[in-house]
């Protein structure tokens, strides 16, 4: 449904000042990245919110489908050895 | 609200039974509390609903702006002109955010832009009303900011994840719209000059049945808003937040030393709610239909801005293209 003459859709990615990673915070349109960062400093980080940008073309992001739930992440549900309260020590180990 | 011309499609809500298995499967989930995400099967009243809704809420934050950048050359400090100018700019960054939620749902942003100029897509009848003095933005922030909050946070909740995390956002930006609003009105109705009060009266005379209007008529019996509550893309009755939107706001006017300009209004022991006079929803349909006093003015500025920026959208566009081509050659050469 997109015209030719409308610019492309950026997503954006901002990381906070707290040594976080950078998170997807929104979307917007600009002709190119250089355009595309200016416009994300003015629309998601009017007040402190970012010290880092990164924008990439909306068309070239590969998403895994809903209909994969199921086969990715189920295989995952009954590993419950992968985490730590699986294990019970005796109160003599101390924190572990 | 900002959404508040959705039309009734008329039919009834199905109960899971009558459901297809599918449709059943995604009640099912927003029963759960579980968010509705782009590529998640959806029925195709739903996601029309949502473009209308959402649309609408976009089409209102842009438009929006025109009563308010009214006034921000002519603020009386160079401390009110930054807090409108902010204030200004938040919202067409509201505006933004919403267009980006609407277009996960398939349609492209200039169809929007087109459906809001060629007045197939509306925007709140609120905006409609002009903004005759400096106590006007006072009013605006203190009661159309506010009427809007009282839309938005409980949005927040929302079964679309989109439209919701664009909710959660805007919720954030939006109350500093309202206290500076307030601010602006302690400034002339409580410390103010008889002649700044008396501003502030009028002000509040013209915006109190119009801010009303904002929640949309009655919709106690409407099948359209059971739908849109079964789907959860709509929270709460209209009927319900005008209310809360009458029992928060009058002792801010009493504080203020203002009077709300309804003789009927009144503290009733019983319901624990205030009695309050229902606008003119004849004025307010004629409003909607375009017979409002500003509609022709804030249509004709959109069209104007969007077309007299159409060279720089495509020299833009142009000038992109031309360096990626640049770029593509110099890569190639090297390669070679
Ligand atoms: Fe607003
Ligand atoms: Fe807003
Ligand atoms: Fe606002």
């Amino acid at each position: 449904m997109t015209t030719t003459k409308e610019w492309p859709l950026w997503e954006v990615f901002i990381r906070g000042q707290h040594g976080m990673s950078h998170r997807h915070v929104g979307s917007l349109h600009a002709p190119d990245a250089e355009r595309a960062i200016k416009n994300a400093r003015d629309v998601y980080t009017r007040r402190n919110e970012g010290t880092s940008i990164w924008v990439v073309e909306a068309a070239a992001i590969s998403a895994s489908s809903p209909s994969d739930k199921g086969p990715l992440y189920e295989p995952a549900s009954d590993k419950v050895y992968r985490h730590p309260t699986f294990y019970d020590l005796p109160d003599e180990a101390g924190n572990m | 609200m900002y959404a508040q011309s959705i039309k009734s499609t008329g039919k009834s809500v199905q109960s899971l039974e009558e459901m297809s298995p599918e449709d059943r499967a995604f009640q099912e989930r927003i029963n759960r509390g579980e968010k509705i995400e782009p590529k998640d099967y959806m029925p195709e009243g739903y996601r029309k609903n949502l473009v209308r809704q959402i649309g609408q809420h976009a089409h209102s934050e842009i438009v929006g702006q025109l009563p308010e950048g009214n006034w921000i050359t002519r603020a009386p400090t160079l401390e009110r002109k930054a807090n409108l100018l902010a204030k200004v700019q938040d919202e067409a960054g509201h505006g933004l955010y919403l267009y980006c939620a609407a277009e996960t749902l398939g349609i492209s942003r200039d169809e929007m832009f087109e459906m809001l100029h060629n007045g197939q897509m509306k925007y709140s009848s609120i905006f409609n009303y002009p903004t005759l003095t400096w106590a006007d933005m006072g009013a605006v922030g203190w009661l159309v900011d506010g009427a809007a909050i009282m839309n938005q946070v409980p949005l927040q909740g929302t079964s679309y994840g989109p439209y919701a995390r664009s909710m959660v956002r805007i919720c954030k930006e939006e109350s500093f719209h309202q206290r500076q609003g307030f601010h602006i009105m302690i400034a002339m109705a409580k410390n103010g000059t008889t002649d700044q009060h008396r501003m502030a009266q009028d002000a509040l005379n013209r915006f109190w049945y119009p801010s009303l209007m904002m929640f949309g008529p009655s919709d106690k019996d409407s099948v359209h808003s059971a739908q849109s509550m079964a789907w959860k893309i709509k929270m709460n009755s209209n009927d319900e937040l005008r209310q809360k939107f009458v029992d928060e706001t009058v002792p801010q006017a009493e504080y203020l030393g203002l009077n709300i300009p309804d003789e009927h209004l009144k503290w009733n022991e019983e319901t624990q709610h205030y009695d309050f006079s229902q606008p003119d929803w004849n004025e307010f349909n004629d409003v909607l239909a375009g017979n409002g006093p500003c509609n022709t003015e804030r249509l004709t500025a959109r069209q104007k801005a969007w077309n007299d920026g159409a060279w720089v959208r495509e020299a833009m566009m142009a000038h992109a293209n031309k360096k990626a081509a640049k770029k593509k050659a110099t890569t190639q050469v090297a390669a070679g």
